[in-house]
């Protein structure tokens, strides 16, 4: 079987995957990370978003063989044990941006992605449009918005760790 | 009201977990030595099984077994169960027919399970189960309700597929009103079949104890006793004290994680044969072909009206699909949950509705997210708008010229409404969503070759399920009452122990302001216990918009017995008559004195017991109640939809959403909001955009999120939601509750508007750009006032 190394939330870690093992699999099984998630087979729902090298990918549609020598980081790498939640992960609970919490990694993940390409001062209509890959089925999308335009403020403000390296 | 209290926007105390990824659903348990199940399912929509070759499967690296209808039924394993009794015009009862968790002789929809391969890996469990040979004899199907009873026969037991054949209502009175009617408005309607798609696919982990015979099983429900009580007695798995049924968190459930499935069913069996944990996660497309599926009603809807427009009478006549086996609450969905709802919010002295349930070749139908009051409120509202522009009234007006005004209101369909304001939630709506300037908007919107339409929806529902007798005599299988514990503990801190089990609905923190609030302590210090069989006493589950007005009345209930014995406990401490105490605040004072204790001392008293012999009063404070409401509740309200439809290529924008509720008393209006939008959205998406499609021969067109269109935040647009407040009379709390007005409203609201702006009379859902083209083509848009 062969062997994949990767970094992920700033930890060395190998391991060994069949060929077609997902990155998502990797990720939730051989590492016990399982705060990224699946809610579909075809690359719609946006629950396994993650960031591999800066940039979000959904990782049902990566192997974790193609993840070689990369940098990921998943919901679990934003803030550490005992420390303050990231900016945006404050957000989604100060505006009650999530109900089952099923989609929230996927979207605070994506949400990230949408302030590094698109800044600090997001309109509503961008946010929606950026979302086309992140689907919820409890909020109706509402405070998820209104989460992500203040979490993207509050990041702007300083202090706020960057989720990408 | 406190910062955490009633009526607060407490922030979730849940979201730590969620917003960090350290949420624990049951595809996120991991048992020793698990193993993990991929079933085998039929791709043919109706066929005979000649036979089942698993022999190649069976040497597949990894596989330790292949299991098959045959199997389930040697070893007498029961068959699923629909709860509800319905009984048909003629006395006769439903016709249930067997439907076992893995099918033995025929298959009856795309997606029917006929085998299950479980192996040491899921990867070798797929690779596999592809080499299971299942010979099939493949048979005639159908997939359209409407042609049901002329297809091939699905059951033995039911003729003509018919389910049964039930009415509800005086047909004699109404047909009487209808002959003599100045105005009689006519509409054929098909609600359209929706998949619910939670984001996480419903998933099973069994294990098996063989030291102590037990039987554990994590699963995606929103009723784990339930779910243990069904499995144990009726599909006779285990005795129910051994089987402990745990829900961890839930991704979702909008009703499709209520019922009991073939799929824990099986894991449970094959956990104790093997004697290894065995886990299922669906895949999304299994999901679409074993979820219950929601809606699919074909109507013919009439509405009789004096020329004041005065309604006299509606009937209606409904073929409801039920799919390939009755699911476990099926039978309710279009009788008792649609049929009673006919009446709106209007006076209507007459009313008739006849509902056939149907068996066709698709996957078993349930409830979804309103439950048969979308399917209601639709008729009704449809019927009452096209009313309106058929006689020259506004829709306001010929809204207000009806709505009831005196309650309590009984209505001809058994339901009997409590309490409410349809007025005022009307005026509230209208004012907020800037009715006035509508004309305006419509004339400038047309300058820009777009066409404005405005589209109203006053609906009601009836929630809170539900008073156990009223239910029982109609058929249900069990009582729909809920259990609360409130456990205090020496230190003062609270466990609430409650059958209701959130899946998105924040009770961990809306559960816990009441317990804060009533006890005077802080927020943090209680915590809400559910979801465990083991921890938690009988409950009923989360469904139905119950949990507040039923669930949290149970915990009024254990929170009046607690207060009770706290205050003969702190009688006890300050030596007082327990008549002369007083509690608020957190404090207990001998009334018109300035002795007090603290509730932290009464707590640490409650169990040292020093104060007080066992013979005059049981140490401990710890009280139970099971709640059985007096009534349904009857949240109602005003949604306001206004649209921009592209006249060159149909596409809907709605550019504006306004929706005033009446919910009763409100717990955290920051959730309540939630639930509105979430249902607003779901309401949003049967209307323009979702819709299951099958083919003739029962096969699943949209079978996946490629060709199944779920609302994304661009089809969106932020909602206005405002409140009105008459309280419920019918428990405690004065709670309505929220949590399926948005989908009940919203479809109406939509199509409403859609028709009001391009002139239409009727439109099909989905209204999708293409429809909605197609209908412009030759309809007559309206002119701006």
């Amino acid at each position: 079987m062969p062997t994949v190394s990767m970094t992920v939330n700033g930890k060395a870690v190998t391991g060994e995957v069949e060929a077609r093992t997902l990155l998502v699999q990797f990720l939730r099984e051989n590492l016990r990370l399982t705060g990224t998630h699946v809610g579909c087979d075809t690359s719609q729902c946006g629950a396994c978003v993650v960031h591999i090298d800066g940039i979000a990918a959904k990782s049902c549609t990566m192997l974790a063989l193609q993840c070689e020598g990369a940098k990921i980081t998943t919901i679990e790498g934003l803030a550490e044990p005992g420390r303050p939640l990231h900016p945006m992960q404050e957000a989604f609970r100060e505006n009650h941006g999530l109900q089952c919490g099923y989609c929230t990694p996927g979207m605070i993940m994506a949400a990230l992605d949408i302030v590094r390409r698109k800044g600090n001062d997001l309109d509503e209509h961008t946010i929606r449009e950026q979302l086309d890959g992140n689907i919820c089925r409890c909020t109706g999308y509402h405070n998820i918005v209104k989460a992500i335009a203040a979490g993207a403020k509050a990041m702007a403000k300083g202090g706020a760790q960057q989720a990408a390296e | 009201m406190s910062a955490t209290g009633i009526g607060a926007a407490v922030r979730r105390k849940e979201d730590f977990r969620f917003v960090t990824g350290t949420g624990q659903y049951t595809g996120d348990v991991v048992r020793p030595g698990e193993t993990r199940a991929v079933f085998v399912r039929s791709p043919h929509a109706r066929a005979k099984i000649k036979s089942i070759d698993a022999s190649a499967a069976r040497q597949m690296p990894g596989v330790l077994a292949v299991l098959t209808g045959a199997d389930l039924a040697n070893d007498k394993i029961g068959n699923l169960i629909c709860g509800w009794m319905i009984h048909s015009k003629d006395g006769s009862p439903m016709k249930m027919a067997p439907h076992p968790a893995l099918a033995a002789n025929t298959v009856n929809h795309v997606g029917d399970a006929v085998a299950v391969v479980i192996a040491e890996t899921l990867l070798q469990a797929r690779d596999a189960a592809e080499k299971v040979k299942v010979d099939y004899e493949v048979l005639p199907a159908v997939s359209d309700p409407a042609k049901a009873r002329s297809g091939p026969q699905i059951h033995d037991v039911a003729p003509n597929n018919v389910i049964y054949e039930w009415a509800l209502g005086d047909a004699k009175a109404t047909d009487a009103a209808f002959a003599s009617a100045k105005h009689v408005t006519r509409l054929d309607i098909v609600n359209n079949r929706l998949v619910p798609n939670a984001i996480e696919p419903r998933a099973a982990l069994a294990e098996y104890d063989a030291g102590t015979d037990q039987l554990t099983l994590w699963n995606t429900t929103q009723n784990p006793h339930v779910s243990r009580l069904v499995i144990a007695a009726f599909v006779g798995m285990a005795p129910e004290h051994k089987l402990r049924v745990i829900a961890p968190d839930v991704g979702g459930g909008f009703g499709s994680k209520i019922f009991i499935y073939p799929e824990e069913v099986v894991c449970l069996w094959a956990a104790r044969k093997l004697r290894w944990p065995v886990k299922w996660v669906a895949e999304r497309t299994e999901s679409f072909l074993t979820d219950a599926h929601g809606r699919d009603h074909v109507t013919h809807a009439e509405l009789a009206l004096d020329e004041h427009g005065k309604i006299l009478a509606l009937r209606a006549k409904t073929i409801a699909n039920l799919g390939a086996y009755m699911s476990t609450f099926s039978s309710s969905i279009p009788t008792y949950l649609y049929a009673t709802l006919m009446s709106g919010q209007y006076d209507i002295p007459h009313i008739y509705c006849e509902v056939d349930a149907v068996y066709t070749n698709t996957v078993p139908v349930d409830a979804y997210r309103g439950a048969g009051r979308p399917e209601a409120t639709f008729v009704v509202e449809r019927l009452v708008e096209v009313a309106a522009r058929q006689l020259g009234l506004e829709p306001a007006e010929i809204r207000k010229r009806n709505f009831i005004k005196t309650f309590p209101h009984q209505t001809p369909v058994i339901m009997a409404y409590d309490a409410g304001d349809y007025h005022a939630s009307l005026k509230k709506a209208m004012e907020l969503a800037d009715v006035k300037g509508f004309g305006k908007r419509k004339r400038e919107a047309a300058r820009h070759g777009k066409l404005r339409g405005l589209g109203f929806s006053t609906y009601i529902e009836a929630c809170g399920i539900a008073p156990s007798q009223a239910v029982g005599s109609l058929g249900a299988g069990v009582g729909l009452w809920e259990s609360a514990e409130v456990r205090v503990n020496p230190t003062g801190s609270v466990e609430v122990l409650t059958g209701c089990h959130a899946h998105g609905q924040g009770h961990e923190t809306t559960f816990a302001q009441l317990v804060a609030e009533r006890l005077g302590i802080p927020f943090e210090n209680v915590s809400v216990v559910h979801g465990d069989t083991d921890k938690v006493q009988f409950g009923m589950g989360t469904y139905g918009s119950r949990s507040g007005a039923v669930g949290m009345s149970a915990i009024v209930k254990a929170l009046d017995k607690v207060e009770a014995k706290a205050k003969k406990v702190a009688a006890f401490m300050m030596e007082a008559a327990e008549g002369d105490i007083e509690f608020k605040d957190g404090q207990f004072t001998v009334a018109g004195t300035d002795k007090s204790v603290g509730w932290g001392d009464v707590a640490l008293n409650a169990y040292i017991a020093h104060k007080f012999t066992g013979a005059q009063l049981e140490p401990g404070l710890k009280e139970t109640s099971f709640y059985d409401p007096t009534n349904f509740t009857f949240p109602a309200g005003c949604h306001i939809c206004e649209v921009e439809v592209d006249a060159d290529t149909g596409k809907t924008e709605i550019v504006n959403w306004t929706a005033v509720d009446d919910f009763g008393t409100v717990i955290n209006p920051m959730i309540v909001e939630g639930q509105v939008h979430g249902g607003i959205a779901q309401g949003v998406g049967q209307a323009l955009l979702e819709g299951v499609v099958y083919d003739k021969d029962g096969q699943l067109i949209t079978g996946s999120l490629m060709d199944y269109t779920m609302p994304r935040a661009h089809d969106l647009p932020s909602f206005h939601v405002g409140m009105t407040e008459t309280k419920s009379p019918s428990n405690p709390l004065g709670i309505k509750g929220c949590g399926e007005a948005g989908a009940i409203a919203a479809p109406a609201a939509v199509i409403n508007a859609i028709t009001d702006a391009i002139g239409t009379e009727n439109l099909a859902m989905p209204a999708t750009a293409n429809a909605v083209w197609k209908a412009l083509q030759s309809a007559q848009p309206r002119q701006a006032a």
